[in-house]
């Protein structure tokens, strides 16, 4: 079978990462490929280079055997290639129709008004095509999430694409919309369009795709034909490696329990949330994007207003209402979104460690300055962060090195706790294992840790013990020995636990 | 201490704590930003000493001096105010608010030892009402201040019925009129601020929370600074601030005017962005707001005594108020 698209020998680097090295892939007519990999392998970066969002450092791009230049979206659009990103793109407060044509509505008569007839009729005749009963005239808002997806892949389908790219379609779906969806992708894949399908759930590659692509570090690891291997050889194939190797060992084991959580409830955010954390243990906290586990962090630290529940602290019931209050009793959240809630981008890496323990460095009210330079460089070496100084702005360190600077900050107040809120996003794999061994490092001297990831494996790989949550309320806990990425995601999908074996 | 030095780039030597904290201060006290205003300043001063022979005559120059010093004063809080992301336009309007209840007070009887302290207590309030208001009701800053602006210059004229209250007590006077050692007092006193406020500035601990808070207000809330209490603090400290200007005002003239203060909120916020503020916030120091000051006092003694008609100040200060946040922005651009 000839290939439709090729992409022969892609590289692509950003400063300081060299995001694919040399990655070859192809697309037939009428094929599902999957595109699999951990985080930072370099799946998106190739998409988005097929998509026009960045160009090459070098390699080609053939369609039909003809070299092509994408340099921008529109190159991609006109040659029929579409995205569906993981975030969806739709306007919540139009109609079904007007989103599907964006701001090309068919029009009518010499002023060109819209013709919403045509558009409701055009927009019906494709929503047909998925057999699913949504209507055109239905305003965005009061659609499933899996009825927003098929919208959105509608959206890409009246741009006439012969190139489907769906990134992660599934992330928020419950099981049966993700069923519903794979029924819409097998439709188009009668129709012959080429499907690219990033994932990381391989249950699901395996259900629908018919060859699969696996990425490790930007390098093409090989590509497969979904009948002639199975999960464990994918999964060997992504890792590379032995999963201990990546996330390190601990030595010790877990003591007195240090933090109690009962019943903690925040209006709108989660309910009903209990568990205990104990001195030198990693406890993960696993679950869908919105299911609440970000909230309860912050909630934890002071920063979410919580309308019941009790939280006792190294022995006594705490009423925590600010940071402030939380850093006192020996708590430190590091933040999933550390552009906005973490950096201070216009400061060098010494202000923004300093923050949290700025009395320590003070004499009188006034900053101990020689004092804040020692131990700024005392951090730095720690946690190895490569600048070129004390001065440096965190704006121009690459994100393993922002996140160092950050995780120096809540070291410095040498936490009893610490809750880490997806602390390995969008690093590259160096600096993620470096973290890994600290949060080892930490555990082993005592500190209990809660760590929120949506990375399964880093959660399967550092966790003594796993709570899972599910909108808003604890799904369940699993050990370390009971615990399978399966049956993490059956919790987290809102399903009772399924037996052991 | 050379092994160490050998692992990072050359030159940085930051390990030397003696060698950088020299040559931070020195990177400190003669930032490019400031030495390029201490420049504008001094080309603008010799093209006046050349052009009129009255300029460089130390009656001009000592007022010159007198004529910052309430302007000076209220910059010293301005800095703080915009370095937090913020903006204070009641300044001026509290100024004579100030200059308006102290010689009221005064009249009454009291002692300047007692009416000073009251007055300053009166003008915190309204830097009160601004910080609530902006900080716990998240009320816009332009909004806020140049609703209480309103406020503040009504009530001035309400409690003066607009004339000037003159025949103020001669202990009081001495405040804006008096001099040691040759000096004005309160010239001395505008220095002597300045000088522990850009000290403080950037030392005091508190007063670096304000850097935090106007580089990025969500992550200063989650690394656990009170950022409700700082901005509030701010805005009271900047009526305060503009509250001893309006007292220093009427003790230099002898008598309080309900119209004292007009512009001076635009004055004092173009000097600070002349001097390294920035609107974003999270950038500025006391020092460089001083010389926008002093550069914005000379350009406007040269207009007078090059015989300008001062219906043009008002164009003039506009236009370096726009270009000063011009610079600013492609400045920015440039960098990013």
């Amino acid at each position: 079978m000839n290939a439709f698209l090729q992409m022969q020998a892609i590289s692509k680097a950003f400063p300081g990462v060299q995001a694919l090295r040399q990655v070859s892939f192809d697309l037939r007519r009428g094929e599902v490929h999957a595109l699999v990999g951990e985080n930072g392998a370099g799946k998106s970066t190739l998409m988005k280079i097929l998509s026009g969002v960045y160009r090459p450092d070098a390699g080609q791009i053939l369609i039909e055997g003809q070299p092509v230049t994408i340099q921008i979206p529109r190159d991609a659009q006109r040659h029929g290639i579409s995205i569906v990103h993981q975030e969806l793109n739709l306007f919540s407060n139009l109609t079904v129709a007007e989103n599907v044509f964006g701001g090309r509505m068919p029009a009518r008569g010499p002023l060109a008004f819209e013709d919403r007839q045509a558009a409701a009729r055009q927009a019906q005749r494709l929503l047909d095509r998925f057999g699913v009963a949504i209507s055109p005239q239905t305003i965005i808002r009061s659609l499933s999430l899996a009825q927003q997806q098929v919208v959105e892949i509608s959206k890409a389908l009246i741009q006439e694409a012969r190139v489907l790219i769906l990134d992660e379609p599934t992330s928020s779906l419950t099981e049966h919309e993700a069923a519903a969806l794979f029924e819409v992708v097998q439709q188009l894949r009668r129709d012959g369009l080429c499907i690219v399908y990033i994932s990381h759930r391989l249950e699901e590659v395996f259900r629908i795709a018919d060859r699969v692509t696996i990425l490790r570090d930007g390098q093409l690891v090989g590509t497969e034909a979904v009948a002639e291997t199975s999960i464990p050889a994918v999964i060997r194939m992504m890792v590379g490696r032995q999963l201990a190797d990546l996330y390190g060992q601990r030595a010790g084991q877990p003591q007195a329990v240090v933090l109690t959580v009962e019943a903690l409830t925040s209006p709108g955010h989660f309910a009903e949330v209990s568990f205990q954390l104990r001195a030198g243990e990693i406890v993960g906290m696993a679950g869908l994007v919105g299911a609440g586990r970000t909230e309860v962090g912050l909630a934890l630290f002071g920063a979410l207003p919580v309308s019941g529940g009790r939280v006792q602290l190294r022995g006594a019931g705490r009423q925590i209402r600010s940071p402030d209050e939380a850093m006192r009793w020996g708590l430190a959240y590091l933040s999933e979104d550390r552009r906005n809630d973490a950096l201070f981008f216009n400061m060098g890496v010494r202000e923004n460690i300093s923050v949290s323990h700025l009395a320590r460095l003070s004499r009188l009210g006034l900053i101990d300055r020689r004092r804040e330079r020692q131990a700024t460089q005392f951090h730095i070496e720690q946690l190895k962060i490569a600048t070129p100084s004390t001065e440096q702005k965190v704006a121009n360190l690459s994100g393993g090195n922002q996140q160092k600077v950050i995780l120096a900050r809540w070291l410095a107040i040498e936490p009893k706790v610490l809750i880490v809120d997806e602390p390995t996003r969008g690093i590259d794999v160096g600096a993620k294992t470096e973290i890994y061994a600290l949060l080892h490092h930490l555990a082993a001297q005592g500190v209990a840790i809660l760590l929120i990831s949506s990375e399964m494996p880093e959660i399967l790989g550092l966790s003594d013990r796993i709570l899972v949550m599910h909108e808003g309320r604890l799904a369940g806990e699993l050990t370390r020995a009971e615990a399978t990425e399966e049956r993490i995601l059956t919790l987290a999908a809102g399903r009772s636990a399924i037996p052991a074996g | 201490m050379t092994i160490q030095r050998d692992r990072r780039a050359p030159g940085l030597a930051v390990t030397d704590p003696g060698r950088s904290a020299g040559q931070s201060l020195l990177r400190q006290i003669v930032g490019v930003r400031e030495l390029g205003i201490v420049l504008v300043i001094a080309v603008a001063a010799t093209l006046l000493a050349f052009t009129t022979p009255a300029f460089l005559t130390s009656q001009n120059l000592s007022a010159v001096a007198i004529g910052l010093v309430t302007d000076a004063l209220i910059a010293i809080a301005m800095t703080k105010v915009l370095i937090s992301g913020g903006f204070d336009l009641s300044v001026g309007s509290v100024l004579a608010l100030a200059g308006m209840v102290v010689a009221d007070l005064l009249h009454r009887g009291l002692s300047p030892l007692v009416a000073i302290p009251v007055t300053l207590v009166v003008a915190s309030v309204v830097g009160l009402v601004n910080g609530l208001l902006i900080a716990k009701v998240k009320v816009n800053p332009l909004i806020t201040t140049l609703g209480m602006m309103s406020i503040t210059s009504s009530l001035t004229l309400v409690i003066s019925g607009g004339y000037p209250v003159s025949n103020l007590p001669a202990d009081f006077l001495f405040l804006g009129q008096g001099s040691l050692w040759g000096v004005p007092l309160a010239v001395l006193l505008v220095v002597g601020l300045v000088a522990v406020a850009d000290v403080l500035l950037r030392r005091a601990r508190w007063l670096r929370l304000i850097y935090y808070v106007g580089g990025n207000e969500r992550a200063a809330l989650l690394s656990g600074i009170p950022v409700d209490v700082v901005r509030i603090a701010i805005y009271v400290f900047c009526s305060v601030m503009a509250g001893f200007a309006g007292i220093i005002a009427t003790s230099r003239l002898g008598s309080a005017f309900p119209l004292a203060g007009r512009g001076a909120e635009m004055r004092v916020i173009s000097a600070c962005v002349i001097g390294g503020s920035s609107l974003q916030g999270g950038e500025g120091t006391v020092l460089g707001s001083l010389l926008g000051v002093l550069l914005m006092a000379i350009i406007n003694n040269g207009l007078v005594l090059l015989n300008v008609s001062i219906n043009w100040q008002g164009i003039v200060s506009g236009a370096i108020l726009i270009a000063a946040v011009t610079f600013d922005m492609l400045n920015r651009r440039n960098r990013s």
